[in-house]
């Protein structure tokens, strides 16, 4: 009874049941209180009000954040999870969890180049390798300028016009050594 | 004033549709952007009205457009359902898209939307599932499980909540049917999952749509609000994936809803039964809900005298890869696979043979040019050692090598597995380092062995079909390629 009605609520006072590990009973987890960090404050404020705290609602919530700071940082975990009534472990795994929810900023422009085998069948390994060498970054990363993210992605449903590409969410298909460069171009401005 | 129709589907967008739209409308012509015909070859399509109908042009680009509208460009394609590639077509789920604007609600109830959901209102529940029973409607995500089945025991279920999920995930690459219609004809899978919804007692239902089709959430999104009104008391709302492959699984998907990692549940339960919060819960494939319209209007026996030994009505096949005629082709079960692929296809792009077709997404097996008998059928490529999956075709030519491929299979199952079972998510990184030693010619026969028993080990050690299936392409690269794994193994023959 206790335990079902026990909710993770970061105030200090820890349950019995959650005091240390192996023994170390005496020693509760230190477990600061949530402190909304002022830059997160009017986001959070705005999707309580737009999406609600249903616990259902933390993928939506998730993008949201993401769609306005552009990742989902850190310190914002804790906020979210008191938002939700969540533990801060379930919302940083599902964040962990999924591959779009980036935990840094990503480059100025955001390369997604398909690497499924559609796109594999029509020549899509030699344009990564193009990609990478005429990026200069590595596939998954982003540059050091912060200028551009190169990221995989598995399939983009436009299989037949392959190679494909998402270049800052405008889709692009047929990729050539041609077009190749017209996009690098258009990252690198 | 002259009107043209210009796809705005997402893979006409990527190849300069949207250029083209603009140039005709700084030319001051009406500009209707539609879904897209499914043949990508000609994207992007112009097609201007006139008297009888409707003359295509295609490809063009944003300088053509006075040559299209002179009717002197070269690439003037006539009526384009007269085309070969269109004649041949049962179009009954993809009737609509391609033709009209896919927000438009008047021109889809022109065109023969919601009839289907008032002839389905106009019966009880339990004769809704019959005549989708009696439809023999599999569902096309890949399982083919009978969607009948699967709504009669949700309408079964007790309990005053139950809910619909359309499965919009389509993960596997060389699929894009989901994608295609709710773009091209969104209303046409509002309507199949309001139907559902009546069927089965439920009132609301989920859209997961993977986060990369942005171009279809924002199509559903409006398409939704645009038909509150007339679905009522029905509502549904968009959920957006996170690019996660394993959130396709049905019961991973759940979780996903519920705002949980993407793991796979163990069944039973069913969905049918405890499925999203726990409630009776349809989840069924885009494509089984949008084939609902059509039955309902046109009578089970309608759907069910097409197709093939167990496999009844159409499917939206696609064809995908190195291949000429690329797109969607809506049929009859039953077609061969080397139709499909040589003579709808037309064969590569590249003009070098076909060395391979893998058919059934990432999970499905790879065949050679010697099997283009077999007919498409849930059966008969079961029986072959592949799946049909939700009838995506990527065709390979000679240059594709194929051990390469079936590393492929083991690194994509690795970076998707959800962590649930240790055969998938150990399995497979083990099965790309032997593949690896295979590939580098290290103590082949010995690393074959290995490579065998794990597949064995997956396929009956995994909860789900990700670590279940992997071992399909893999070992069919095997069997029918054995040529590129370090050459025609003495030990490989011995073992078959
Ligand atoms: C790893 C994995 C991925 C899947 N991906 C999809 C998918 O993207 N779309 C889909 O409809 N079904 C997918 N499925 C099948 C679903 O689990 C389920 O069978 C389907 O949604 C049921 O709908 P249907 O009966 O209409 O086919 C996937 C299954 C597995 C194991
Ligand atoms: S087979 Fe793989 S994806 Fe499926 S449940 Fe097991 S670990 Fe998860
Ligand atoms: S495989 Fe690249 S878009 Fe489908």
């Amino acid at each position: 009874m206790l335990i079902i009605d026990w909710k993770p609520r970061f105030d200090g006072g820890v349950p019995a049941r959650q005091s240390g590990r192996m023994g170390r009973k005496d020693r509760p987890i230190e477990r600061p209180a949530v402190q909304a960090d002022p830059i997160f404050a009017p986001t959070v404020d705005r999707l309580k009000a737009t999406l609600g705290v249903d616990r259902g609602m933390l993928l939506p919530w998730l993008h949201a954040v993401q769609a306005e700071f552009g990742y989902i940082d850190d310190r914002i975990v804790p906020v979210v999870a008191d938002a939700l009534n969540l533990s801060r472990a379930d919302v940083h795994g599902v964040v962990t969890f999924y591959h779009d929810f980036r935990r840094q900023p990503a480059g100025r422009h955001v390369v997604r180049l398909c690497r499924a085998e559609s796109c594999q069948a029509r020549g899509g390994k030699a344009i990564e390798r193009a990609a990478v060498q005429k990026l200069g970054v590595a596939m998954g990363n982003t540059r050091a300028d912060g200028q551009v993210s190169l990221e995989p992605v598995y399939c983009l449903g436009l299989c037949a016009t392959g190679p494909n590409a998402l270049v800052d969410g405008m889709p692009v298909s047929r990729i050539d050594a041609a077009r190749l460069d017209r996009l690098i171009d258009q990252v690198n401005a | 004033m002259t009107r043209v129709f210009i796809s705005r589907d997402m893979a006409s967008v990527a190849l300069g549709a949207d250029e083209v739209a603009r140039a005709f409308v700084d030319a001051g012509v009406e500009v209707v952007r539609t879904g897209s015909r499914g043949l990508f070859r000609i994207e992007p399509l112009v097609e201007v009205e006139v008297p009888d109908g409707r003359t295509g042009y295609g490809p063009v680009g944003p300088e053509d457009v006075s040559a299209v509208l002179a009717g002197t460009h070269p690439n003037r394609l006539g009526d384009v359902e007269a085309m070969p590639f269109f004649v041949g077509q049962q179009r009954f789920t993809f009737a609509r898209c391609g033709v009209i604007d896919p927000l438009d609600m008047d021109a889809y109830a022109a065109q023969g939307g919601w009839v289907g959901l008032d002839a389905a209102r106009a019966m009880v529940p339990a004769e809704v599932v019959a005549v989708v029973r009696d439809s023999g409607l599999r569902g096309r995500g890949g399982a083919g499980f009978p969607t009948g089945i699967k709504w009669q025991t949700v309408l079964a279920a007790p309990g005053p909540e139950k809910f619909i999920v359309c499965n919009a995930d389509e993960g596997d690459s060389g699929t894009f049917a989901d994608r295609l219609l709710m773009e091209g004809d969104p209303f046409c899978l509002i309507e199949g999952m309001a139907i559902a919804g009546h069927a089965v007692g439920a009132d609301y239902g989920y859209v997961y749509i993977r986060s990369e089709y942005p171009f279809a959430v924002a199509t559903m999104r409006d398409a939704i609000s645009r038909s509150a009104d007339r679905v009522a008391p029905f509502r549904l709302e968009v959920r957006v994936g996170a690019g996660a492959y394993v959130c396709g699984e049905e019961t991973a998907l759940l979780d996903s809803i519920e705002g949980r990692r993407g793991q796979v549940r163990a069944k039973p339960p069913l969905p049918a039964i405890k499925g999203l919060f726990g409630k009776p819960t349809v989840i069924n494939n885009v494509l089984s809900l949008a084939a609902a319209p059509f039955i309902l209007s046109h009578g089970a026996s309608a759907y069910a005298d097409v197709g093939f030994g167990r496999s009844r009505g159409t499917m939206p096949i696609q064809i995908a890869g190195n291949v000429r005629n690329g797109g969607l082709y809506e049929v009859g079960f039953g077609v061969t696979l080397g139709e499909l692929v040589n003579g709808i296809g037309g064969g590569t792009e590249s003009g070098r043979p076909v060395r391979a077709v893998q058919v059934g997404g990432p999970l499905g097996a790879y065949f050679p040019p010697s099997m283009f008998h077999l007919p498409f059928d849930y059966e008969a490529f079961a029986a072959a050692g592949g799946l049909i999956g939700h009838a995506g075709l990527t065709v390979f030519d000679d240059t594709v090598d194929m051990a390469g491929m079936a590393r492929f299979a083991m690194e994509f199952c690795a970076a998707e597995s959800c962590g649930k079972c240790t055969p998938c998510r150990i399995g497979s990184t083990r099965g790309v380092e032997t593949v690896d030693r295979i590939i580098a010619g290290d103590r082949i026969d010995e690393n074959l062995e290995i490579l065998r028993d794990l597949c064995d080990t997956m396929k009956f050690g995994s909860l789900c079909a990700l670590g279940g299936f992997t071992p399909y392409p893999v070992l069919s690269a095997l069997e029918h390629f054995p040529e590129d794994f370090g050459g025609v193994s003495a030990f490989a023959t011995a073992a078959e």
